[in-house]
C-alpha cells in the first residue's frame, strides 16, 4: 500500500497539467491566504479595539467560544445552499467556500488579538501613559508589539482552521489538494486519496513552521528574551514554562484544533 | 420541522454514536495526557519535545488524519475505531500542554507542605497537586470536548455515521432541513458537553469554596 502511494506520488505524471498537485497545491495556498488575510483585515482591528477599551468583551469572549462548536462542514453546505441559488457560474462554488473559510478564520485571530492587548503588563501601559503618550500612541507603540506573540499565535491557529477547511470545501467543488481526498474517496482509489492527505498534512506542517519563523522575527526581542549576541538569561536553551494562574483567566487563547 | 418529526428517532441514533466518538476520546485523551504532562513537569528536557510534538499532531487536519491513520495501524478507513484513535490523538495533544501548564500553577509552597506532612511522590501527585491543577485542566478539556463534537462530524466524509451524516445526506439530496438540524445538534451537543465538564469540575474543586463558605 505504501509503495502504491510512493508510486502515485513520484509520477511525474500527476505532478502536471489541469488536475496536477502544482496546480492543486498552489490553489489550496492562494485560497487559504487571501481567506486568512481578509479575515485578519477584520479580526486585528477589532481585536486590538476591543483589548484596548474593553467594550464589546462579553461578546466578544461568547462568540469566540460558540464559533468554536459551529461544525465546519455543516457550515459549509449551509452557506452553498444559501448562497449558491443567487449565483451563477464558478462564483456559486467559489463564493460559499470563501465566506466560511473566512468566518472560521475570525475568531481565533480576533481571540488573540484581544487577549494579547488585554494581557499587556498595565505598568507598561501607565509608564507610556506617564511619558505622554495618547491612547493611539499606547495601542500602536506599546500594546500591539506586546500583544504580537499572541496576535501571530491566532494567525497561526486561523491559517491551520482554513487550510483545514479549504481541505473539505472540495465537496462543494472547490479545487485545492482536497480534490484529491475528495475524489479519491468517491472513486475509492485509495493511493490518490491516501497521497492527497499525506500532501494536506505536509502543507499544513510548513505553513506553521513559515509562520512561526514570521513570529520570530517580528516578536520584539525584549519579550523573548531571545537576544542575538546578549547572552542575558537561559536564552534559547528552553525557558521556564510559562506558568498560567490557577484559576483559569479565560483571558488566554487555547490552541485550536485543524478542524 | 415535519422532517425531523418523522426522522427524530434517527437523529437521537446519530447524536448517540457522535456523543461516543466525540466523548470517549476526551476520558481516554485526559488519561493518556496525565502521565505524560507529568513527565513534561518533572523532567523539563522533555517538556519542550512534548510540546512540540503534540503540537505537530495537532496542525494535521481532520480528514487527513482519518485517511492517513490506516496507513500506520491495522485499521480501515471506514472503521468509527479509526475516528476514535484520531480524536484521541487531537484530545492529547491538546490536554498534555494543558495539564503541565496546570501542575506548573500549583505552588511550590504547597508542594514543599505536602513532602514535609510526609506525602510521597505518587500520592503527593494523586491528592495534592491534580486536585489544585483541576481548574486549569479543566479549561483545557473544555476547549477540546467543543472541538471534538466539531470535528467529529467531518468523519461523514469517509463514511463513518454520526450527526455529520445528516450534513452529507442534505447536501447529496439537496435539502437543508437536515443540514440545518445537524448543526443545531451539534452546537447543543457541545453545550451539553461543556456542561457536563463545568458541573465535575465544580464537583472536584470544593476547595474553591472552602474559604467562602466558612468565612
Amino acid at each position: 500500500m505504501i509503495n502504491n502511494i510512493l508510486a502515485w506520488l513520484t509520477d511525474g505524471a500527476h505532478w502536471q497539467g489541469y488536475d496536477g498537485i502544482t496546480r492543486r497545491l498552489l490553489e489550496h495556498v492562494a485560497y487559504s491566504v487571501t481567506a486568512l488575510l481578509i479575515a485578519a483585515l477584520i479580526a486585528i482591528p477589532l481585536g486590538l479595539y476591543v483589548g484596548h477599551t474593553g467594550r464589546g468583551r462579553f461578546l466578544v469572549v461568547n462568540a469566540v467560544g460558540a464559533a468554536r462548536a459551529i461544525p465546519s462542514l455543516g457550515l459549509l453546505f449551509l452557506a452553498f445552499f444559501w448562497l449558491g441559488p443567487r449565483l451563477n457560474g464558478d462564483i456559486a462554488f467559489l463564493a460559499p467556500a470563501g465566506l466560511v473559510l473566512v468566518v472560521l478564520a475570525i475568531p481565533p485571530i480576533l481571540s488573540g488579538a484581544y487577549a494579547g492587548v488585554e494581557g499587556v503588563d498595565p505598568d507598561a501601559r501607565d509608564a507610556a501613559k506617564g511619558m505622554g503618550m495618547r491612547g493611539p500612541q499606547v495601542l500602536r507603540h506599546v500594546e500591539l508589539p506586546c500583544a504580537l506573540p499572541l496576535i501571530m499565535s491566532g494567525i497561526r491557529s486561523g491559517m491551520l482552521q482554513v487550510i483545514a477547511t479549504a481541505t473539505i470545501a472540495a465537496v462543494l467543488g472547490l479545487g485545492g489538494l482536497g480534490r484529491f481526498l475528495i475524489d479519491g474517496l468517491a472513486t475509492q482509489d485509495f493511493p490518490q486519496t491516501a497521497s492527497g492527505a499525506i500532501l494536506v498534512a505536509v502543507l499544513a506542517l510548513v505553513v506553521d513552521l513559515a509562520l512561526a519563523l514570521v513570529q520570530r522575527s517580528v516578536v520584539s526581542r525584549g519579550l523573548t528574551g531571545r537576544y542575538g549576541t546578549v547572552q542575558t538569561f537561559d536564552a534559547g536553551t528552553g525557558a521556564e514554562p510559562p506558568a498560567p494562574a490557577l484559576q483559569p483567566s479565560g483571558s488566554e487563547e487555547p490552541p485550536q484544533s485543524g478542524g | 420541522m415535519t422532517w425531523l418529526r418523522d426522522h427524530l428517532g434517527d437523529v437521537l441514533d446519530l447524536a448517540v454514536q457522535h456523543i461516543y466518538l466525540a466523548g470517549v476520546p476526551l476520558i481516554l485523551g485526559l488519561l493518556i495526557a496525565l502521565p505524560l504532562g507529568w513527565l513534561a513537569r518533572r523532567y523539563r528536557a522533555l517538556y519542550p519535545i512534548l510540546i512540540i510534538g503534540t503540537g505537530l499532531l495537532y496542525t494535521i487536519p481532520s480528514l487527513a488524519l482519518f485517511i492517513m491513520l490506516p496507513l500506520l495501524l491495522p485499521i480501515r478507513v471506514l472503521d468509527p475505531t479509526n475516528v476514535l484513535i484520531a480524536m484521541t490523538i487531537y484530545t492529547v495533544a491538546l490536554l498534555v500542554r494543558t495539564v503541565a501548564d496546570g501542575l506548573g500553577a500549583v505552588p511550590d509552597a504547597v508542594n514543599q507542605s505536602a513532602t514535609a506532612m510526609g506525602y510521597k511522590r505518587g500520592r503527593r501527585f494523586v491528592s495534592v497537586e491534580l486536585p489544585l491543577a483541576v481548574p486549569v485542566i479543566s479549561a483545557g478539556l473544555r476547549v477540546a470536548a467543543v472541538s471534538n463534537v466539531s470535528i467529529v462530524s467531518v468523519a461523514a466524509l469517509i463514511g463513518v455515521q454520526q450527526l455529520g451524516s445528516l450534513f452529507t445526506d442534505g447536501f447529496s439530496r439537496a435539502f437543508v432541513e437536515p443540514i440545518l438540524v445537524g448543526v443545531v445538534a451539534c452546537v447543543l451537543l457541545a453545550l451539553i458537553f461543556d456542561g457536563v465538564i463545568l458541573g465535575a469540575t465544580f464537583l472536584a474543586t470544593p476547595w474553591l469554596r472552602a474559604g467562602k463558605a466558612s468565612g
